[in-house]
């Protein structure tokens, strides 16, 4: 059939919802008798903790409960180890409230309830910890010190992980190349910053005998099914509910943070609704962070600037715990290759304790950092070479025909590192066409002549995309008509409730604004995974595709029985089901699901029609065959990827850098983007703004800055630097499709994609921009102070 | 002294206010350490101005008093006495039509978690009563008081193009 909706700029339904203050975020639901938490968090990166005395807070007039690792009982447990590797031989994952030590500055040492948010935070204030200080790790350099002081005492060296891969013959390679080159590069700690902290609010019903969450998290069902285990319930007594999530960015894709176990005990025990809300501050010492790796390349070329082989030994900093295992790293290394033909490759990482927040994914999730080591090793290619920048990419391309590629290594999803389809070229074409590539040394040339300084930079990347294990969805037609459509995964900004209304609105027939979903309730829907890893549109778009296929299967299946006629020639559209070529021969679809649920007691307008049309009566046999797989117009499916797809892009920018003070800004700003079919190119090119403006962000204005005591010193937007929308320049996206020959409708992902090449094509600009300093960027971020020491240091600055 | 060391004051300290807020009168006692955005938001239950930061910054807050666009989370609810307040919630009140304002931000995608949306749409409501036809710098320097961490703002700058557009032409005048 052809697809209408499918494609379309079509608007979002959850705007006029949201436009008027009409959403619902954690902290829009007050319940009737409800309680306010607070946390006492550490104000030490590293200490004992000798003795908690509570009873002053205990007293307060208003404090219902105060809680500490001792009053926890059998929930003192640590987290689950989410995705364990056999080379995480040495993971920790963290206490619900730390018990004798404490291992960052903001980790959970006790909890208040209260009347209310204020008189908790003034018990806080009278809970006295006695703390005993110890030698704090607060960077990679020092956990890779010899006799380093020790995050977990036992675990030698800080090493929680150390993985080797190794592609091709790279020894070999190194051996006989004409060009070797070496270099360090390191990537500093930035934060997801979604503007919505976190929240958790909880409430126990003891005569259902059931506990129910909201939580702002991209994956409420495993959380569901991990309180269940904590708290002895049964599953279906359990239900969490992700409501509005005021952006994620992959900070909210965690089990368990440690309120998301106290706020629900909380309830359980006082018996009264408890909310606890996240302050900004706490979102800086508490909610997880990423990004922060040494890297020490050496790679190998030959005299036409093809990329013979690449070394890559780095370290990644996990912070005091292993939450997430060591997804970040193994996405890095798996991530390096990119968009091209790289045979030989040797891989080695080790994941590093230190006394900071724990690391899990933050958009981009460990793929900007291999796309800047290997974005860097093709300008050092050309710089060496005296090439064009996109000439040396061109040269080392995986070519359209040698899809599907396999790279040689196991990605995070435990499958092969296999490239199912991609257009690489085609993407570089387009993107020096919308900036004029070819034009653009001139450009450079006449402004240098006015002393300024403009530069280009290009950043290529590959995204492993749409991982399993699986996502599923339900689709039911109810008698009135509409469609209502549950998932497991959740939106935090993503417009599910418009794209998944598109796919099942091309299969039935009807306009998206008649699909009606429901995602991110462990009761409307109950299994999945959740929002993360630029999949949920590819995963559980695919399974709205097949769960609403399988509906207008059922829905001509019956219809056909009705109107006795074949099945073949039923259609649906404009909300009907009719005969091909007798429209007149028609049922709506709320009529047609009346009668797909044989009850003899139908109600209501689409009833009464439907008993006035005197359709053909009841068969012989039961009422509802089998065949026809259970009553209403209804479906649920599950779609399960072979494995990942994997998604491409190419940005560039046109920057001018101010030597005298190290600023930047942007004068173009353009992105290709290949995320394989396109369910909303309205909603897709937001994606890409979006990740861009993170991007800038992280490769300019945002870096985490913890001094030796392990305090993060800029833990406010007064001092984290955000970017505004007087910083972020106007992006142009094109689109190349390349399908996934993957999934049913060739999506691969979108999500991530807009901030992963934008430190390396900052750095590709700067090292422009400069070229007569002969800078080379090698860190990131790189905000304009360190810009101009980097200028200054640099030994032959002409400027 | 010693005796406030020892217990130290509770804030228990009460006191009566009077708002308009959205046009409709609230006469409530009130702590007298309540936040203006808790008091908006928990007093009064309009939950759609939010509180992205509660230190000024982020502008998720950003509610109309007395027709000037302020930060609800630096302010004590107390310090509003006697003052008239739009929220975003009285932007279309309970007509079915969106504020061109609101109306703009959908077409052009000026939204995705939709979480800094109504602090955006009063700064916007505020800069063009100021300044009916901003420059697009002039729009991206207004909208720096704003923090989004989803669009990257272009859309949001496309929408007060378009609104600002809309609401110049005379049928559809800037309601205060």
């Amino acid at each position: 059939m052809t697809t209408r909706w499918f494609g379309a700029a079509v608007q979002r339904t959850e705007d006029p919802r949201l436009l008027r203050g009409k959403g619902t975020y954690v902290d829009d639901i007050d319940l009737p008798e409800m309680l306010h938490a607070a946390v006492l968090r550490s104000p030490h990166a590293r200490a004992r903790v000798t003795a908690i005395d509570v009873e002053a807070a205990r007293a307060l007039a208003g404090v219902h409960l105060v809680l500490t690792a001792k009053d926890l009982g059998g929930v003192l447990e640590p987290s689950p180890l989410l995705v364990p590797h056999p080379a995480l031989t040495q993971p920790r994952t963290q206490l619900p409230l730390a018990l004798d030590e404490v291992r960052y500055v903001g980790e959970a040492v006790a909890f208040v309830v209260a009347e209310s948010r204020y008189v908790a935070e003034d018990a806080l204030d009278l809970i006295d910890v006695e703390y005993e200080p110890l030698p704090v790790v607060h960077s990679l350099e020092v956990a890779s010190a010899e006799d380093a002081p020790l995050v977990h005492a036992e675990i030698e060296d800080n090493i929680a992980a150390h993985f080797v891969q190794t592609v091709g013959d790279p020894s070999a390679a190194f051996a006989s190349a004409s060009h070797v080159l070496h270099e360090s590069f390191s990537v500093e700690r930035g934060a997801a910053m979604p503007m919505e902290c976190r929240g958790v609010l909880a409430r126990w019903d003891a005569h259902e005998g059931m506990l129910s969450c909201w939580i702002s998290t991209q994956g409420p069902i495993p959380i569901r099914n991990g309180l269940a285990a904590i708290f002895h319930l049964p599953e279906h007594k359990v239900r969490v509910t992700a409501p509005d999530v005021g952006g994620g960015f992959g900070t909210k894709i965690m089990m368990f943070y440690p309120e998301e176990i106290l706020t629900p005990f909380a309830a359980i025990h006082l018996n009264r609704p408890v909310k606890w809300i996240e302050d900004r501050r706490e979102n800086f010492i508490s909610s997880n962070q990423e990004r922060g790796q040494l890297h020490e390349v050496d790679y190998a070329f030959d005299d036409q600037g093809v990329l013979l082989a690449v070394k890559d030994i780095f370290l990644h900093d996990t912070g005091a715990y292993t939450p997430y295992g060591i997804i970040v790293p193994v996405i890095t290394a798996c991530s390096l290759p990119g968009p091209y033909r790289l045979k030989n490759y040797a891989s080695e990482f080790t994941v590093l304790y230190t006394n900071k927040v724990p690391v899990s994914p933050y958009r981009g999730a460990g793929r900007p950092h291999a796309v800047f080591v290997m974005e860097r090793i093709m300008d050092g290619i050309a710089r060496e070479l005296n090439l064009d920048r996109a000439e040396v990419r061109s040269r080392n391309f995986i070519q359209p025909d040698e899809f599907p590629w396999d790279v040689g290594l196991v990605y995070q999803d435990g499958g092969p590192t296999t490239y199912d389809s991609g257009s690489y070229q085609a993407g570089l074409d387009k993107l020096k066409a919308m900036l004029d590539y070819d034009h653009f040394p001139e450009c450079q040339a006449e402004a240098r002549t006015q002393g300024r300084y403009l530069g280009l930079g290009i950043g290529y990347y590959v995204e492993g995309t749409s991982i399993g294990p699986y996502e599923g969805a339900n689709i039911r037609v109810e008698s009135d008509g509409r469609i209502y459509a549950a998932t497991g995964v959740t939106s935090q900004g993503q417009a599910h409730a418009t794209t998944f209304a598109q796919i099942v609105a091309d299969q039935l027939g009807v306009r998206p604004e008649d699909v009606l979903l429901t995602e991110g309730d462990s009761q409307a829907f109950n299994w999945g995974v959740g929002t993360f890893a630029s999949r949920a549109a590819t995963v559980a778009g695919s399974a709205m595709h097949l769960a609403a296929v399988k509906v207008r299967e059922k829905a001509k299946k019956i219809a056909s029985e009705l109107f006795e006629a074949s099945p073949d020639d039923i259609e649906l559209a404009d909300g009907k089901v009719f005969v091909k070529d007798a429209p007149h021969r028609a049922l709506t679809l709320g009529q047609l699901a009346i009668s797909a649920n044989p009850l003899r007691y139908s109600y209501g307008e689409n009833a009464r029609k439907l008993m006035s049309m005197r359709l053909a009566g009841p068969r012989p046999g039961p009422a509802l065959p089998a065949e026809r797989g259970g009553p209403g117009l209804e479906a649920t499916e599950f779609y399960s990827p072979p494995h990942g797809s994997f998604a491409s892009g190419v940005h560039g920018a046109i920057i001018e850098v101010d030597p005298t003070t190290g600023m930047v800004s942007f004068l173009k700003y353009a992105a290709v983007h290949d995320c394989g079919k396109v369910i909303n190119p309205m909603i897709v090119e937001g994606q890409v703004h979006g990740g861009v403006a993170q991007g800038i962000g992280g490769a300019f204005f945002e870096r985490l800055v913890y001094n030796e005591e392990g305090q993060l010193i800029n833990a406010s937007f007064m001092d984290y630097l955000l970017p505004t929308a007087a910083e972020i320049p106007s992006i142009t996206v094109d689109h190349v499709e390349t399908p996934s020959p993957l999934s049913p409708l060739g999506m691969k992902g979108a999500g991530e994609a807009g901030v992963i090449p934008v430190p390396a094509l900052f750095a590709s600009a700067i090292d422009d921009a400069l070229a007569p300093s002969g800078i080379r960027v090698r860190e990131m971020p790189l905000h304009p102070c360190r810009l101009y020491e980097l200028l200054k240091a640099t030994q032959n600055a002409q400027i | 002294m010693q005796e406030q060391e020892e217990n130290p004051p509770t804030f228990t300290e009460q006191s009566l206010i009077e708002v308009t807020v959205n046009g409709q009168h609230y006469e409530r006692s009130i702590p007298v350490r309540l936040l203006l955005s808790d008091f908006i938001r928990h007093e009064l239950h309009l939950t759609g101005t939010h509180v992205g930061c509660e230190h000024g910054v982020c502008g998720c807050c950003t509610i109309l008093l007395n027709g000037e666009a302020v930060r609800s989370c630096l302010m004590l609810a107390v310090q509003a006495d006697g003052m008239a307040i739009t929220t975003i919630e009285g932007m279309a009140g309970t007509q079915s039509e969106l504020h061109p304002i609101q109306q703009a931000f959908r077409e052009k995608h000026g939204l995705q978690c939709g979480f800094c949306t109504p602090g955006i749409i009063m700064t916007v409501h505020a800069m063009l009563h100021e300044n009916p036809d901003p420059t697009e710098e002039e729009i991206r320097h207004e909208l720096s008081g704003n923090l989004c961490r989803c669009t990257g703002y272009q859309n949001i700058v496309e929408a007060v193009k378009l609104a600002a557009e809309r609401l110049r032409e005379p049928q559809m005048g800037v309601e205060q």
